[in-house]
C-alpha cells in the first residue's frame, strides 16, 4: 500500500472566463445558503467553485464554507436580516469568480479490483453491457482529481470517471460496506472512509488510512489533488 | 470525577460540537438540545462551551468521587439525589460519595448532566464531543459505559443557595413560541430548501400531513413515517454540503431529518430545512411522536432566536445574581 508524494503539480492559475450564467441558490434552514454552479460536472465548474471558495473565506459574516461538487455551502455565523440581499452577494461573488487551480500532489492508491468487496461490480458489467476485466481497465486507466472532500470524515470526492462506467446511487443502501472499499456513486468515485451503510457501488478494496483525527491535517486527501488507482490485484 | 454506576447503551459525552469541519467530511456532533446543556452550564457557573453527558437511554446512574455541584436540564427525568427526588432543570450541590439518579422521561428524549468545570475528556479537533461515526472525540469515542471515570475540569467552586434552585423548562416559558397543535404534533418551522417545488402537489402534502418519528432514529437523523412524497421527476444531485435540520426525501418517499451527528453532504433531493432555533425541539422529539412543519421566512426565524436568547439571558442574570447574593451573605 503506497502513498507516493510527487512533485506538486504547478500552483496556478488557467484562467476561466467569466460566463454569464447565474448560480442557483437555495437556503438549507436560515443560516445556510447553497450555491450550485450552472452548467456541466466539470473542472472549469470546480475551479470556479474553490475561486469562490477562497474568495467567501476572508468574509467576516461567513462562519464555515462547504466546497461540495460544482457547489458550494456557506453557512453564516448568524441568520440573516435580508437574505435576498445574500443572495445578491452570492452571485456577485459568483460572477467574479475566475478559475483558480488548486495546487494537488499526486496520491496513488493500491486496489485489489474484484473479489469478495467488488459486491457491485457485476451489476456494474449488465449496466455497462462491459466485460468485468474492462470495466476495471477503465477504473484504473482514468485520472481523477478530487473535487471536494464530504460525507465522511476525509472521504474524497473524485471526479474524472469515464462515462461508460457510470452507475446511480442504490436505491437501498448497503448496510454494512467495509472501509476501503472503491466505489462509484453516479459519476464520481471514491473509496469508502467509514464501515456501515453505503449507497455507492463497490467494485474493489483498498488498505487506506484516509483520515487521524490526531494528525495536524487530518484528511489524506485534499481538492485539487490528483489520485490514481494502481492495480495491485485483479480477482475476477 | 465521577464513577458511571449504571448506563444504557447511547449515552455520551457533548458539548457544543466542533464546526468548522465539514469540509473535510467531520460532523459537527454536539447536544442534540443544545438549549438544555447550555442553561445546565449557566447555572453552575460554567463556560458556555463545557462538555456534559447526553443521556438518552435510561436508567442511568452515577457516583460523585469528588463533591461539587451538578445540574440536570432537559427531559424531565425524575432525578435523585440519593433517593431523594430532584426538581427538573435544577442544580445543586453534592457531596463525595452521593449517587445521582435518572429514570425513564415520561415526555421529551434526552436529559443533560453538566458538571462544575465540565466533563474534561481531550479536546479533538477542538471540541470534546463524542463522534459515534468516526470513533474519535469523548471518551476515546466511543459511549459511556459501567465503571467509567470521568474527570471534570477545573472550576470555582459553584455557589449555590442550599436545597439548589433551578429553572423555568423552556417548553413552559415559551410555549407561545413554540407550539405543538391541537393534537400534540410538535410544530416545527421550516424553510423550502432547493428542490421543494419539484415535489410539486406532494410538496403541499409535506407541510399538511403530520409525520411520525421512525424507529430507525438516531443522533444521526430522524427517519419520518407517513404518506410518502415523490419529485415529478427523477433528479440524480451533485453530492452538496448539509447542514443539521435539512430534510432530505431518498427514493423511497418518506423524509429524513440529520440531526447532530449528520453527513455532512448529501445527494438526495431537500425539501426543506429546519430552522436552526426548532432544532433543540427536535432533539427532544421521542421516537413514535409525531410533527408537523410549517413554513417560515428568515424573519420569523430571527424573531424566535431573539425570543430563545431573551430566555437565556434572563437564566444567566438570574444565576449571576443568586450567586452574587449568597457570596454577600457569606
Amino acid at each position: 500500500m503506497s502513498v507516493l508524494q510527487q512533485t506538486p503539480f504547478p500552483t496556478p492559475t488557467s484562467i476561466v472566463p467569466n460566463s454569464e450564467g447565474l448560480a442557483k441558490i437555495s437556503f438549507i434552514g436560515a443560516r445556510a445558503f447553497l450555491l450550485e454552479a450552472p452548467g456541466a460536472f466539470d473542472l472549469p465548474n470546480q475551479r470556479r467553485i474553490w475561486a469562490l471558495s477562497r474568495a467567501l473565506e476572508g468574509h467576516e459574516d461567513v462562519a464555515e464554507i462547504v466546497p461540495g461538487m460544482t457547489n458550494l455551502l456557506m453557512i453564516l455565523k448568524v441568520t440573516p436580516d435580508d437574505p435576498e440581499a445574500v443572495i445578491q452577494q452570492l452571485q456577485d461573488e459568483w460572477r467574479r469568480a475566475q478559475g483558480i487551480d488548486l495546487a494537488g500532489r499526486q496520491i496513488d492508491v493500491s486496489v485489489i479490483y474484484g473479489g469478495e468487496h467488488a459486491t457491485d461490480l457485476p451489476a456494474l458489467c449488465d449496466l455497462s453491457g462491459l466485460s468485468d476485466r474492462e470495466v476495471v481497465r477503465i477504473h484504473h486507466e482514468g485520472i481523477y482529481r478530487v473535487f471536494a472532500l464530504g460525507s465522511a470524515p476525509g472521504f474524497g470526492y473524485l471526479h474524472g470517471l469515464d462515462p461508460r462506467i457510470h452507475m446511480p446511487r442504490k436505491t437501498v443502501p448497503s448496510l454494512k460496506m467495509a472501509r476501503g472499499c472503491v466505489t462509484i456513486g453516479g459519476m464520481q468515485t471514491g473509496v469508502a472512509v467509514l464501515t456501515g451503510p453505503n449507497g455507492w457501488n463497490s467494485i474493489g478494496f483498498a488498505e487506506l488510512q484516509m483520515f487521524d483525527p490526531l494528525a495536524a491535517t487530518p484528511a489524506l486527501m485534499a481538492p485539487g489533488d490528483i489520485v490514481r488507482f494502481r492495480p495491485e490485484r485483479i480477482e475476477l | 470525577m465521577i464513577e458511571i454506576v449504571e448506563t444504557g447503551p447511547l449515552n455520551t459525552v457533548q458539548d457544543l460540537g466542533r464546526p468548522g469541519y465539514r469540509n473535510i467530511g467531520v460532523t459537527a456532533s454536539g447536544a442534540m438540545d443544545s438549549l438544555a446543556m447550555e442553561v445546565g452550564n449557566i447555572l453552575l457557573g460554567n463556560p458556555q462551551g463545557a462538555a456534559v453527558i447526553e443521556v438518552q437511554t435510561f436508567p442511568f446512574r452515577l457516583r460523585f468521587v469528588k463533591g461539587g455541584a451538578f445540574a440536570v436540564t432537559g427531559a424531565d427525568c425524575g432525578a435523585k439525589l440519593d433517593g431523594v427526588a430532584l426538581p427538573p432543570w435544577w442544580a445543586v450541590q453534592v457531596e463525595t460519595g452521593q449517587v445521582l439518579e435518572l429514570f425513564p422521561p415520561l415526555r421529551d428524549a434526552r436529559a443533560y448532566v453538566s458538571l462544575t468545570g465540565g466533563v474534561d475528556v481531550a479536546q479533538v479537533m477542538g471540541s470534546r464531543s463524542t463522534s459515534l461515526r468516526g470513533n474519535f472525540g469523548g471518551l476515546s469515542g466511543r459511549t459511556l459505559a459501567v465503571g467509567d471515570d470521568i474527570a471534570t475540569g477545573p472550576a470555582e467552586p459553584a455557589v449555590l443557595p442550599k436545597g439548589g434552585f433551578g429553572v423555568v423548562p423552556p417548553t413552559v416559558a415559551l410555549k407561545d413560541v413554540f407550539p405543538v397543535d391541537e393534537g400534540g404534533a410538535l410544530l416545527i418551522r421550516a424553510l423550502p430548501a432547493g428542490e421543494h417545488d419539484l415535489f410539486g402537489s406532494d410538496a403541499d402534502r409535506f407541510w399538511r400531513q403530520p409525520w411520525k418519528i421512525s424507529a430507525r432514529s438516531d443522533r444521526t437523523g430522524y427517519r419520518l413515517s407517513g404518506d410518502p412524497i415523490h419529485p415529478v421527476e427523477a433528479v440524480e444531485m451533485r453530492s452538496h454540503g448539509v447542514v443539521p435540520g435539512v430534510i432530505q426525501v431518498p427514493p423511497a418517499g418518506e423524509p429524513i431529518v440529520q440531526m447532530s451527528d449528520a453527513n455532512t453532504a448529501g445527494g438526495y433531493p431537500k425539501i426543506a430545512g429546519v430552522i436552526e432555533a426548532d432544532l433543540w425541539r427536535m432533539g427532544q422529539a421521542r421516537i413514535g411522536s409525531t410533527l408537523r412543519f410549517l413554513p417560515a421566512t428568515h424573519a420569523e426565524a430571527r424573531a424566535i432566536e431573539k425570543a430563545l436568547a431573551a430566555y437565556v439571558e434572563d437564566i444567566r442574570n438570574t444565576a449571576r445574581l443568586v450567586s452574587k447574593a449568597l457570596a454577600a451573605m457569606a
